[in-house]
């Protein structure tokens, strides 16, 4: 194809219909999980109007003319909130061509934006809507500084839609990856981040064009892009895992008191959990780590989540990066209710988990009350479950955007149906789409 | 018998070696000694089972890993081995221990067939990076055992959390020909010997697709396209027969393991993602006249499913893997269900340190995706696919990987339902021992890497 008619055919796929309006929509008699923390309850209704919710709960009266979906035997839930996630920035992993995750050869990071790379049509998009998740943050993962640059909160609805809110953070690594990026040892990546948030301050509030001390590190547009996060507008997520590492982050606030912070990660979170409770900073974390694959998460541990709940810390499930695919936060959420039957493990009660991936990543995002939650006023994210959540046999039936349903139709969708059986007497499978 | 015709020849070498060099009586009375010593095993194991007492699981409900159900079961082992597996009527000789598993359930021991466990340990720095002998495009020479960290804390973490009472130990995938496995029992050892699962036939591992012709492609060596890992494959095989049928006069150490696979000896296990890719390399076998025995990360064997099925030949797979690398862009959750269906060997492998722990859960995954397009696998069925269908796929099935009189009494107490989320195993014996216990605190091992340290003798 020439560049011409390729262009011509970016065009016409741009111009290609968008996904129908909002719909009204009741779901009735089902169990009702909020995703606020709230036990389930049976025989509820939710009901959505213009793409928004407006009653969940038992009781509710469905006004004449709303679209009603029985619920009898099933679950109705919010959708999933994936916490930083990398959907939309790769096809294939391995390809490098089809991966926008991190620029290791770029000469910016803190100034670059995951939005102009984020692709709605993305297979993993549509897995991850197809498995109930309906909202993320997406981030850029660091190349070759400690400053990954900024991630954007974004819904999976099947249209050109996708930002819900641009550079809504800034992505910072410490810890051993820090140390890597930042010449080799933590004293740098510490030194590292002092310094660029002090050119950001030096920065803050000049034009463009200012000039600027002559030793500065930054590009412009690097301490131009930290000026937001030294003010406290847009959050600053650290990945950090080792409790000295941890201690050492909230430190922070000490010298730049506005920050406001998010730990990702923190492994070894139950060990300072209450001083992370005590500095009101959250946690996003990968719930199921135990072992010691590095130095820094020694005391890796299934029961940092629960440990870390107990002390008072907002935690929520994240970091679906890479083969931890967003439509496995229900399963990881389940398995913390499995270690409430363990002696000596502390998991979470149901509801506890279900919120840790709905509402509570949401709030961490700053969504609080209007995503991951089923009360009115929130947008009209809705899933109808064939069963318990966050059960392994379970799965969505049926996922609404925005009061949009949702095409359950992606590749791997398409997949199953060709070759749901061998028979190989007719036309080639090639024919059967 | 794998192993005593292997040694066999290996000692008639060694004689020959000798008798050159030796004076007629001497030598008589040397061969004879040396075709002895021979016969042992090199590295052999040196695994015992740990002491276990006479124990009666009672009231739970039981799979045997072969299909069967049992609620309300009764299972009885002894001296390490099944007694008997009946109904709640079955007597209970004297002397045992009785568990009550009343609202629990019991299946064999969880074997994982694909495991880089001790090759590639945690923490995973450079130091303890064991797995890949990514030097040569084909090793067959090299054995995984030799080095394998006994102290990986992975392996109590897939004991504890998994059930898993066996595993077999891979090369990695860089290479053509990665090197020869080691069936490991999931014990805490000192020793990899210590480990080692008396009796266990070898495994070849072989890989096809992208990575050996990346690693090697990327250093400008052959192979760097797909039909340079068949080229390199071929020569290899058509190399091997040649030695095979020569007078064995100078060892060579990888020729050994490919004369093995040539001979049924050692068993194949193969790394193979796409189907038509599967299909050349079972024409390869064809060729050079050997077997595979397993596909591993066999992502669109559902594509080919009937053709498995007609070869013999399992598939190991992961629920829903997918998307990662080019070759693996096809993958489905359906997958395992559609190879079932077909009728055809599924193993649910991990090739993970952490996939491991969670075995029950992906093979319930997988269930469920199986059951919303119409395939109904009953749960007696799907537990095979950890358990006895794992053991197959390694070469162990006539001594683990079902509760049945006389094996292995390798035995895994769950908590709640296998496939639910929510159960975990609450006790686990391996040879008729406990080696974990959930309701115990000292029941659970700590490796010497673990010891003094964050987080030693958590939960985890």
């Amino acid at each position: 194809m020439s560049r011409i008619l390729a262009f011509a055919a970016s065009l016409a796929a741009i111009a290609a219909p968008l996904a129908a309006s909002a719909q009204n929509l009741a779901v009735t008699n089902a169990t009702l999980a909020k995703g606020d923390g709230s036990e389930p309850v049976e025989g509820a209704t939710v009901l959505v109007q213009a793409g928004k919710v407006v009653a969940a709960g038992v009781g509710v009266a469905v006004p004449a003319g709303v679209e009603t979906v029985d619920g009898t035997g099933k679950w109705v839930t919010p959708g999933i909130f994936a916490a930083v996630s990398d959907m939309g920035l790769w096809d294939v992993q391995a390809v490098g061509d089809s991966n926008d995750l991190s620029a290791d050869k770029s000469p910016f990071n803190a100034s670059l934006d995951v939005v102009p790379a984020l692709n709605p049509a993305n297979e993993h998009i549509a897995v991850s809507r197809e498995g109930g998740v309906t909202r993320a943050s997406v981030t850029p993962f660091p190349g070759n500084a400690i400053f990954a640059g900024q991630g954007a909160l974004i819904d999976l609805g099947a249209d050109a839609g996708l930002v819900d809110k641009p550079r809504a953070f800034q992505f910072v690594v410490l810890g051993e990856g820090g140390a890597r990026e930042a010449g080799g040892s933590r004293m740098s990546a510490h030194v590292t981040l002092r310094n660029a948030l002090r050119e950001a301050k030096a920065l803050a509030g000049a034009s463009a064009s200012a000039e600027r001390a002559s030793d500065a590190l930054l590009t412009h547009a690097d301490a131009m892009a930290l000026a937001p996060v030294l003010s406290g507008e847009q959050a600053l997520y650290v990945h950090v895992e080792r409790a000295s590492d941890i201690r050492a982050v909230l430190a922070l606030k000490s010298e730049f008191p506005a920050l406001k912070l998010v730990l990702i990660g923190a492994s070894e979170g139950w060990m300072v959990a209450n001083e992370i409770a005590a500095s009101g900073v959250p946690v996003l974390t990968m719930p199921l780590r135990d072992l010691p694959e590095q130095f820094e998460v020694l005391g890796a541990t299934q029961s940092n989540v629960g440990r870390m709940v107990q002390a008072g810390v907002k935690v929520g499930i994240g970091l679906f990066v890479g083969d931890n695919q967003p439509r496995r936060a229900a399963e990881q959420a389940g398995n913390l209710v499995a270690l409430t039957k363990l002696p000596g493990a502390t998991g979470l009660t149901w509801a506890q988990a279900f919120a840790a991936i709905t509402s509570i990543p949401a709030e961490i995002s700053g969504m609080g009350g209007k995503e991951g939650v089923l009360a009115p006023g929130a947008v009209g994210d809705v899933v109808i479950w064939d069963g318990d959540p966050l059960e392994l046999s379970s799965a969505p039936e049926a996922v609404y955007i925005d009061g949009v349903k949702q095409p359950f139709d992606s590749h791997q969708a398409r997949l199953r149906e060709r070759y749901k059986d061998l028979d190989r007497t007719y036309l080639p499978k090639a024919y059967s789409w | 018998m794998r192993m005593t015709s292997q040694i066999g020849r290996w000692s008639s070498a060694l004689a020959l070696t000798l008798a050159l060099t030796l004076a007629p009586g001497a030598q008589a009375k040397k061969k004879e000694k040396d075709a002895e010593a021979s016969r042992e095993v090199p590295y052999a194991s040196t695994y015992r089972a740990y002491p276990g007492r006479p124990t009666a699981l009672v009231g739970a409900t039981v799979y045997d890993g072969r299909g069967g159900r049992i609620d309300n079961g009764t299972v009885l082992f002894a001296e390490g081995k099944v007694v008997a597996v009946g109904a709640s009527d079955l007597a209970i000789p004297e002397g045992y221990d009785r568990i009550d598993g009343t609202g629990k359930f019991v299946t064999p021991g969880v074997i994982d067939a694909h495991s880089h466990l001790g090759d590639y340990a945690s923490p995973g720095v450079d130091a303890n990076s064991d797995g890949n002998e990514a030097t040569a495009p084909t090793t067959p020479d090299v054995w995984a055992e030799h080095s394998v960290w006994p102290q990986d804390p992975g392996f109590s973490r897939a004991l504890a959390n998994g059930g898993v009472t066996s595993l077999l130990i891979l090369p990695g995938s860089a290479n053509l020909m990665g090197g020869r496995s080691v069936m490991l029992k999931n014990v805490p050892a000192i020793t990899v010997q210590q480990m080692k699962f008396p009796g266990a036939p070898y495994s070849l591992k072989m890989a096809c697709g992208e990575n050996p012709k990346r690693v090697y492609g990327s250093r400008g060596m052959k192979p760097s396209t797909r039909m340079g890992n068949f080229a390199v494959n071929r020569q290899t095989w058509i190399d091997a027969k040649a030695y095979m049928e020569g007078d064995h006069e100078k060892r060579d150490l990888a020729k050994e393991t490919l004369e093995g696979v040539l001979k049924g000896e050692i068993l194949v296990q193969n790394h193979c993602y796409r189907a038509e890719e599967m299909a050349l390399v079972l024409d390869m076998a064809k060729e050079a006249g050997y077997r595979v025995t397993t596909f591993h990360h066999a992502v669109e064997s559902y594509k080919i499913a009937d053709m498995l099925r007609e070869a013999d030949v399992c598939s190991a797979v992961w629920a829903d893997w997918y998307g990662f690398k080019m070759e693996a862009y096809d993958g489905i959750p359906e997958n395992a269900a559609l190879i079932a269906k077909e009728g055809a060997c599924v193993v649910i492998h991990s090739d993970d340190q952490n996939g491991i722990q969670r075995l029950n859960q992906a093979a319930a995954k997988a269930q469920g995706a199986g059951r919303r397009m119409g395939i109904d696998i009953p749960d007696a069925q799907v537990i095979s696919w950890f358990t006895y269908n794992a053991a197959k796929a390694a070469g162990i099935s006539d001594q683990t990987g079902s509760l049945e009189e006389g094996k292995m009494a390798d035995v895994v107490l769950w908590n709640g339902d296998p496939l639910s989320v929510y159960t975990r195993p609450e006790k686990v014996w391996i040879d008729g021992a406990m080696l974990f216990d959930a309701t115990n605190p000292r029941m659970r091992p700590v490796s010497d890497f673990e010891l003094g340290q964050p987080g030693e003798g958590d939960v985890k």
